[in-house]
């Protein structure tokens, strides 16, 4: 028998090993489909960044004409439904209590200030607490105001136009639908905590019991017992990671406008990725509580706060912006973000795959050091 | 009672030492939240600075200038590329080299002049709604600026009111001051759920479970001795971040610091139970972390802390009201940012007692029936 031959049957003993002890320990299989399934439903439903139906307080101090209408083009935004107070002191209760988001406030005088137009400035308050959400809100008040404004100017025949007016398109997202974003990023935090949960368990837990140490004993290589320890997982990863995009555009109706064989392959090269690094942990943490440790803290929140899922990286302090550089999912939420909702944009695509595939090689030869050095 | 209570005393010191004496595990307990809070406490923001402009200008007059000028005069942008003609527009969205593209085309000063009044085309790039409205705001305020001074300087009438908007509490809209406090919660919520999600599993793991099981210490009582070193731990790590976030990050503290650590200690007893539920249940420490983790990622997700629960589905609402870290959320906020005392946090205190009340219960059961089996 050849060398080449052996070296084969060894490898592929070692995977059927790996993907016995897989099949005979159904939590694996569960950690790999149903935790995206629940995972993706209840934050794809859940984690949204669009107001609708924000309730504000209008106070009409003295109801007329203008301020039924005004109201009506408040009750006719999907993005408010307001309540009526007669007082402000009433309102401000409802806004301490945190039952309206804002007030807007008609005095009594409104109408003749408005038919006069010196009324200096309608008032109101907003909010501040979530200051997104009030910046945003504080867009749709300005929204609706000037909506019912034109319309007023129009009817009472007032020679009136604004010099500057502006005419806005949203590309890739005309329903600025936040789920369009977050779930394609969803899907790159939950596949990170899958891939490197996964492994960094699975495999701490065989260094604890010393099975690790006893296949040393054997004659396989290094490279052989890495591969076959991963292979298994990486085949379970990309089930889940499919499930999920077809969750994703079935259920979500997010539009996937890229290629789908470019998402599997740069979905392929993010699972190498989260496994390396899941491999690297066990090694490193030597027992399953400290790999469980560092998993948490080196997978979910970075990924969830510093990959570009919902904060902005332009926005973050330079350092900061440095170190999400050594966030695999930083770059993995790009590519997803671009290919559904842009498509193959290759400057993008291509500048991303190339800093997983560094990153790849990294984790992967770390673990094999190591693993080496450990073996020893 | 004396014995009662030395017992658990005793069991509560032994619990510290098991979790504080390994070098490793201790460094993990405070080294790690302490860099998160101050690595997410820069990070997670959604105000927008340098928001990178490109310009397309087809207008030679003075008008389009005083436009591009006062946006490249804005903190919030940064114009990075002129293009000069229509094909490279596509390529600076696409390539995310530009996140809006104002194209000023060449009636703009004649229209503006000539009272017919005159029309900026804006692209903004929607992949990220929430950046793209932000964006959009911040244009509406430069361009409503614009129309003010422009109708001041030719004396003609302008729309006969405007709308005076004011936030309250959080005066200038720095999402930092939102996020922040939510920290404090966050980061005191993951270290008590790991530290009593995984005390019995690694007990059982080490065999020296069935050895506190022969002593005479009853099942309350072993749950209880472990239930103490989560709280305290919880609340010496959580006032450590406090003190951060008050003095490192300067977030006004306006509330009744009583009324935020009445809160504190339900949130971190009803962590407590969900932890000590996880570790009657499990029985290995792989287990254990799968469940503290399961319990973590929707505990978070759903809580208000970076997305309004007010945003989500009715159902997925009604999801969070079983969500301790939702209501301390809102303490949080309203102790720092609204100034809030007692009276207004009633809503939020008996819910998380509650569901402190039952899950320690509910630990207590299972743990009897655990040890048992």
């Amino acid at each position: 028998m050849s060398r080449q031959s052996v070296a084969r049957r060894r490898l592929l003993g070692m995977i059927r090993k790996e993907s016995l002890q897989i099949i005979r320990d159904p939590s694996s299989i569960a950690i790999a489909f149903i935790m995206p399934v629940v995972l993706l439903l209840l934050f794809g439903y859940g984690v949204s960044l669009d107001a609708r139906h924000v309730p504000i307080a209008i106070v009409v101090e003295q109801a007329d004409g203008q301020t039924v209408s005004l109201g009506a083009a408040f009750s006719h935004s999907e993005y408010f439904s307001p309540q009526y107070f007669a007082t402000i002191q009433r309102a401000q209760k409802a806004f301490d209590a945190r039952e309206v988001f804002a007030i807007v406030w008609l005095k009594n005088d409104f109408s003749d200030h408005l038919r006069r137009g010196d009324s200096g400035g309608i008032g109101v308050i907003v909010n501040g607490v979530d200051a997104n959400q009030a910046r945003i809100s504080e867009g749709y008040i300005e929204g609706v105001w000037q909506t019912w404004l034109l319309s007023y100017i129009d009817q009472q025949d007032l020679n009136l136009s604004l010099p500057l007016t502006m005419q806005s398109r949203l590309w890739f997202n005309a329903a600025v639908s936040s789920r369009n974003f977050l779930v394609p990023g969803l899907i790159a935090v939950i596949m990170t905590l899958i891939g490197a949960m996964l492994t960094a368990m699975v495999v701490a837990r065989e260094w604890e019991r010393g099975t690790m140490e006893a296949l040393l004993v054997t004659p396989i290589r290094i490279n052989e017992i890495i591969v076959g320890k991963l292979l298994p997982y990486f085949i379970l990863g990309m089930g889940g990671m499919l499930l999920s995009v077809a969750m994703a555009v079935g259920l979500f109706g997010v539009p996937l406008r890229g290629s789908f064989l470019l998402l599997v392959a740069t979905s392929a090269l993010f699972m190498l990725v989260t496994l390396g690094m899941g491999l690297l942990i066990s090694i490193v943490a030597k027992n399953q509580f400290i790999a469980g440790q560092i998993a948490i803290i080196v997978t979910f929140l970075p990924a969830f706060i510093l990959s570009g899922f919902i904060f902005q990286i332009d926005a973050m302090p330079e350092f900061i912006q440095w170190l999400t550089l050594l966030i695999p999912a930083r770059y993995f939420v790009n590519i997803l973000q671009t290919l559904f909702l842009a498509g193959n944009i290759w400057p993008i695509i291509l500048a991303n795959a190339a800093a997983l595939a560094v990153m790849m090689l990294v984790f992967l030869g770390l673990a094999r050091h190591k693993m080496h050095k450990r073996l020893q | 009672m004396m014995i009662f209570l030395r017992r658990i005393l005793a069991l509560a010191i032994k619990e510290f030492l098991a979790i504080l004496r390994d070098k490793k595990s201790r460094f993990i307990l405070i080294g790690p939240p302490l860099a998160q809070l101050l690595i997410f406490g820069y990070a997670a923001t959604f105000d927008l600075n340098h928001i990178p402009v490109a310009i397309n200008n087809e207008d030679r007059g003075q008008a389009a200038r005083a436009l591009i000028a006062r946006i490249s005069a804005s903190p919030h942008f940064d114009v990075v590329a002129n293009i000069d003609r229509d094909a490279a527009i596509v390529p600076v969205i696409d390539n995310k080299q530009a996140l809006v593209m104002v194209h000023i085309d060449t009636q703009f000063s004649d229209d503006l002049k000539s009272g017919r009044g005159a029309v900026a085309q804006i692209i903004i790039d929607g992949r990220n709604s929430n950046t793209a409205l932000l964006a959009m705001g911040y244009l509406r305020t430069i361009f409503n600026d614009y129309n003010r001074d422009w109708l001041r300087e030719h004396g003609a009438t302008g729309p006969p009111a405007v709308l005076r908007i004011r936030p309250w509490y959080n005066e200038n809209l720095l999402s930092r001051w939102f996020v922040v406090p939510g920290i404090v919660g966050l980061l005191s919520l993951v270290v008590t759920t790991i530290v009593t999600g995984l005390s019995v599993a690694r007990e059982r793991e080490a065999g020296t479970f069935d050895q506190l099981l022969v002593t005479p210490m009853r099942p309350a009582e072993i749950l209880v001795g472990k239930a103490i070193p989560g709280v305290v731990i919880g609340l010496v790590e959580g006032s450590l971040i406090l003190l951060l976030v008050v003095f490192w990050f300067e977030i006004p503290l306006r509330g009744s610091l009583g009324a935020l650590y009445l809160g504190f200690f339900l949130f971190l007893l009803s962590a407590v139970g969900v932890g000590l539920m996880i570790s009657s249940l499990a029985r290995t420490q792989q287990q254990g972390i799968l469940g503290a983790f399961l319990f973590l990622v929707p505990a978070v997700l759903l809580s208000g802390f970076a997305t309004p629960i007010a945003n989500m589905p009715e159902i997925v609402q009604q999801l969070t009201l079983i969500n301790p870290m939702r209501y301390f959320m809102i303490i949080l906020r309203g102790v720092f940012l609204e100034g809030d005392s007692y009276a207004l946090l009633w809503q939020q205190y008996w819910p998380m007692a509650i569901i402190a009340f039952v899950t320690l219960i509910a630990a207590a059961v299972l743990f009897r029936w655990r040890s048992a089996a």
